[in-house]
């Protein structure tokens, strides 16, 4: 990657500004509590047509953010996190589509989140902000799709925990999406997926700096967070693409040192991973939003997820990858299942390759085609139905 | 003739089987253009199964729902009587369980349309006779040793099992290998391809 961006290259969005908006009518949240007044960042790209029937939602993963595609500056090194799939003639064509993503509630990228100030105390939320669900954080960006005056979506779309976001919106406003995108994702978070997300905030919570969440203005459980996102980066990893990326292969050295310093390139990996991860994202921020993640069940109050899916009237397309263990095949083959019970149309498409679970957001020919098309039939649906 | 010109040639008498407006299930649906067509000429509305990856992805591609999977797996969760007819189009011969098949295609849909080549047809009895090879033609374009059809049958196989199974053949259309519809004459020696409508013995 180059040290600045080509702000010229007729594919990317180019220069975006991340926007804010405020409601103050609390959210009555899952856990019975409150949140209010919320702050919600996000971007937009693309235009709204005058038939207000473009607008595409996109919801980012675990430690994604409202910045999809584009650069905020002519010194970023690096675009948004989807910008092989945002942009213009991309899949998610910003000629044709409008399309906005939002920082998630309990977020850390200007979203409300634990960093954000207790309006009551004047201080740092920290643990006194609201325990949330996935549920908690689509009514607030559903809040926010009124506020931009669209009644209904082209598309919601995700991968991964975002992905959970598009179920829980197409079960909870199925008459305010005409379609659906969930990719490598799961409408129920697996025992070994909390199992994981719980290893990841005991390693935050055993850090002497995290003081109970109430680390802010003083120095941050690094350490607990960094050995967070390493254990991450395993999960999002496939033993296929760790052993043709790393092997057994020492990082800058000949042979064993016999101590514990970083010998293995994937240590390596790991720790470089671990200790940028710390520079952009909050501690408590991802204890809030795993916890969100593991109590994800869309069977939860029914007798089974074909009941669950019963509202839904969005069309969908639900993809996974081959290599992918933490939100295998069978979770997205089970989501299309209980839709086809339900008369929904649903496409399921499996896309065979090595690289895991982070493959949603790696560059596939596959994916890109499987969007580009769905989008396109899903507007043509639209615009028919609309007639 | 490559397999999917092969198959694209009985789509035009399918089509004819297929009543306007009516839900229509294609397993081994293959990049959906039966669908796409039966969507499109007769306002049908279109779900479709199959195993090959590159295949979906141009269902999708047509704006046809499509799941990607064996057709069993495919059908499993369809509530019965989902669908108005149920297309299995040169493929029953490659299914491992053809009976579990068109029982389940007739627990999720009304009709089901049944194509596939038939073993009886003279030039193939012939050949085997003659020979003394596993017959290769158009519609049997594979050598023994890497040929997917492993349940192959004749019509009045066919005929038979539908029979045991307390199945009504509703309507044919018999076509020579090059998809000229013959009669009923002496079908097991004539006919190359064979296209049944087929339903649950009313009563039955």
């Amino acid at each position: 990657m180059g040290n600045a961006p080509n702000l010229d290259d007729a594919r990317t969005v180019g220069l975006v500004k991340p926007q804010t908006w405020t409601f103050e009518e609390p959210l009555a949240l899952a856990s019975g509590r409150h949140l209010g007044p919320v702050t919600q960042t996000y971007e937009t790209y693309g235009t709204l047509n005058a038939d207000r029937d473009n607008a595409i939602l996109i919801f980012h993963a675990l430690s994604g953010d409202a910045h999809v595609a584009g650069y905020h500056s002519p010194e970023d090194r690096k675009p948004g996190w989807w910008e092989i799939m945002v942009g213009p003639g991309k899949p998610f064509d910003t000629d044709q589509y409008f399309v906005i993503c939002a920082n998630v509630i309990g977020g850390c990228q200007g979203s409300t989140g634990p960093a954000s100030v207790n309006p009551e105390t004047g201080e740092p939320y920290g643990l006194d902000f609201p325990i949330l669900t996935i549920g908690d954080m689509v009514k607030a960006q559903k809040r926010l799709i009124d506020h931009l005056g669209i009644d209904r979506l082209l598309t919601v779309a995700g991968g991964s925990m975002g992905g959970m976001l598009v179920l829980d919106w197409a079960v909870r406003y199925p008459d305010r999406a005409a379609s659906a995108i969930a990719i490598a994702t799961s409408a129920r978070h697996s025992a070994q997926g909390i199992a994981f997300g719980e290893v990841g905030r005991q390693a935050i919570m055993a850090d002497p700096n995290w003081r109970d969440g109430n680390y802010y203005g003083k120095s941050v459980p690094r350490a607990g967070l960094a050995i967070a996102r390493m254990v991450g980066h395993i999960t999002y990893l496939s033993e296929e693409q760790m052993r043709a990326k790393f092997g057994r292969r020492l990082q800058d050295r000949e042979a064993f040192g016999y101590d514990f310093e970083t010998e293995f390139q994937v240590e390596s990996y790991l720790r470089y991973q671990g200790h940028k991860f710390v520079e952009r994202f909050d501690a408590n921020s991802y204890l809030y939003i795993t916890k969100a993640i593991d109590y994800f069940d869309l069977t939860h109050g029914h007798r089974s997820l074909v009941e669950a899916l019963a509202e839904v009237e969005a069309e969908f397309m639900v993809v996974s990858f081959s290599s992918d263990w933490l939100y295998p095949t069978a979770e997205s083959k089970a989501i299309v299942k209980a839709l086809h019970a339900n008369g929904v149309p649903a496409s399921f498409l499996e896309i065979p390759n090595a690289y895991g679970h982070d493959a949603f957001l790696l560059p596939s020919e596959r994916l890109s085609g499987a969007i580009r098309g769905f989008l396109a039939n899903a507007h043509r649906h639209q615009r028919r139905k609309g007639r | 003739m490559d397999s999917s010109i092969r198959r694209r040639l009985d789509y035009g008498f399918i089509q004819t089987l297929v009543p306007q407006g009516t839900r229509v299930l294609d397993l081994g649906c293959g990049d959906g253009q039966l669908l796409a067509l039966l969507e499109e000429n007769k306002g049908c509305s279109v779900r479709g199964v199959d195993i090959n990856e590159e295949a979906v992805l141009r269902c999708i591609q047509r704006g046809v729902a499509v799941y990607h999977g064996d057709m069993l797996e495919g059908m499993r969760f369809y509530r019965d009587a989902a669908f108005d007819v149920v297309i299995l189009s040169q493929t029953l011969q490659q299914t491992s369980d053809p009976v579990h098949v068109i029982e389940e295609m007739l627990r999720v849909g009304q009709t089901a349309i049944i194509s596939f080549p038939n073993f009886g047809y003279w030039r193939v009895r012939l050949e085997l006779l003659f020979s003394g090879r596993m017959p290769k033609s158009n519609l049997l374009p594979y050598e023994w040793y890497d040929t997917p059809n492993v349940h192959l049958c004749t019509v009045t196989d066919f005929r038979k099992l539908c029979d045991q199974l307390g199945l009504d053949i509703t309507r044919e259309i018999l076509l020579t290998p090059s998809f000229e519809p013959i009669s009923d004459l002496a079908a097991n020696w004539r006919t190359g391809l064979a296209i049944f409508e087929v339903e649950r013995r009313s009563g039955g």
